[in-house]
C-alpha cells in the first residue's frame, strides 16, 4: 500500500498532463464556439466525477443507516437486489422504453441501475462498520470540490457563448446549485454538530440530497433549458475525436479524485483514532489509548 | 472571438480550487501529526512520574 500511492500519484500526474495536451492541442476546434469549447474537457469530467462521488456517498449513507438494525440491513439488501434485477429487466420492456426520453438508450439506463447493487455490495464488503461513515464523508467532501469546479467553469464558459454568466431560472443550473448547497450543508452539519446523532442525521440528509442528482442529470431532457444536450447517453452529437479526448480527461480526473479520496480517508481514520485515544486517556486508561494511536503503525 | 482568456480562466480556476483543497488537506495532516506528537508525550509529562517499566 505504501508503494502504490506514489506510483499512482506519478501515473495520475502524467495522465493529467497528457489529458491537458490532448485538450489544448490534439482536440479539433469547434466550428461554432472556437477554442473556448475546450472548457468542456474540465467542466464535464468534473461533473461526472462529482456525480459518481455523490452516488458513493448515497450508497454508503444508505448502508450506514441500514446497518443500525439487523432487520433493516436484511430488508435493504433484498430491496437493492430487487432494484438491480427489476430495473434491468424493466429497461428492456417496450412499455418502459416508450417512457424514456428521446435519445436515451435503455442499455445506458440498465447499466446505471445495475451499478446500485454492485456498488452497494462492494462498499459493504470493503468498508465495514464505521468506515462506511468515513467513506460517506470523504466522498461528499471531494464531491463538493468537483461540483464547485462545475459551478465555476460553467459560468466562465457561458459568458462568451451565451453572452451571460448565469441563466436565472434555468433548471439544470439551478438544480446543480441546489445539489452543491445540499452537500455543503451536509459538510457543515458534520463539521459543527457535536451530537451523538450527527452521523445518522447526516446519512439521512445525504440520502435525500442524492435525489437531486437524477434531477440534475435528467433536467435537460424533461425541461426546456439553455444547457446543451448530454454528450453521452443519447441526445447529443459529438465528434469522435472530441469524445476520445473527453474520456481521457475523465480518466485523469477519476484517478485524481481517487487519490484525493484516499488521502482524505486516511486523514479521517487517523483523526478518529486520535479522538479515540484522547477519549481513552480522559477515562484514565492510558495503555489502550497509547496502543490505539497510529504512531505505532507502519503506515 | 477573443474568448481564449475564458478558456484559460476556467483551467486556472479548476487548478486553483484543487490546489486550495489539497493545501487544506496538507494543513490538516500537519495539525494531526502535531496532535500525535503531543499525545505520545502526554502521559509522562502530565503525570510528572517516570514511565513504568
Amino acid at each position: 500500500m505504501k508503494r502504490i500511492f506514489p506510483i499512482l500519484s506519478i501515473f495520475t500526474v502524467i495522465l493529467l498532463a497528457y489529458a491537458l495536451y490532448e485538450a489544448l492541442v490534439v482536440a479539433p476546434t469547434d466550428a461554432q464556439q472556437g477554442d473556448v469549447y475546450r472548457i468542456i474537457y474540465y467542466h464535464v469530467p468534473s461533473a461526472w466525477t462529482a456525480f459518481l462521488l455523490f452516488f458513493i456517498n448515497f450508497i454508503a449513507s444508505i448502508q450506514y443507516l441500514a446497518n443500525l438494525k439487523l432487520s433493516t440491513k436484511t430488508a435493504v439488501k433484498w430491496i437493492v437486489i430487487a432494484i438491480g434485477v427489476g430495473g434491468v429487466i424493466a429497461c428492456f420492456l417496450p412499455q418502459v422504453q416508450r417512457l424514456l426520453p428521446t435519445g436515451m438508450r435503455p442499455s445506458a439506463v440498465a447499466t446505471t441501475v445495475l451499478l446500485i447493487p454492485i456498488f452497494y455490495f462492494l462498499i459493504g464488503r470493503f468498508f465495514p462498520g464505521e468506515r462506511l461513515d468515513m467513506l460517506a464523508l470523504t466522498s461528499a467532501e471531494v464531491g463538493v470540490v468537483f461540483c464547485t469546479i462545475v459551478l465555476v467553469t460553467g459560468p466562465i464558459w457561458a459568458r462568451p457563448v451565451w453572452g451571460i454568466w448565469w441563466a436565472p431560472g434555468d433548471i439544470r443550473l439551478t438544480s446543480t446549485l441546489v445539489l452543491w448547497l445540499i452537500y455543503v450543508s451536509y459538510l457543515v452539519l458534520r463539521r459543527f454538530s457535536s451530537s451523538a446523532q450527527t452521523q445518522m442525521l447526516a446519512a439521512a440528509l445525504a440520502v435525500f440530497g442524492a435525489l437531486d442528482v437524477p434531477l440534475v442529470y435528467f433536467s435537460i431532457w424533461f425541461f426546456r433549458t439553455q444547457h446543451p444536450q448530454p454528450v453521452i447517453g443519447g441526445g447529443g452529437s459529438m465528434d469522435p475525436r472530441m469524445l476520445h479526448v473527453l474520456l481521457i480527461s475523465w480518466m485523469a480526473f477519476l484517478c485524481f479524485a481517487f487519490l484525493v479520496c484516499w488521502s482524505r480517508f486516511r486523514l479521517e481514520v487517523l483523526q478518529r483514532e486520535i479522538e479515540e485515544g484522547h477519549a481513552m486517556e480522559s477515562l484514565g486508561s492510558h495503555a489502550p489509548a497509547k496502543a490505539s494511536l497510529p504512531l505505532s503503525r507502519s503506515s | 472571438m477573443n474568448a481564449i482568456k475564458f478558456l484559460f480562466a476556467a483551467y486556472i480556476a479548476t487548478w486553483v480550487i484543487h490546489g486550495a483543497y489539497l493545501g487544506s488537506l496538507v494543513r490538516r495532516f500537519g495539525r494531526l501529526r502535531q496532535q500525535m506528537k503531543e499525545a505520545s508525550g502526554f502521559p509522562r509529562s502530565a503525570s510528572g512520574f517516570p514511565p513504568e517499566n
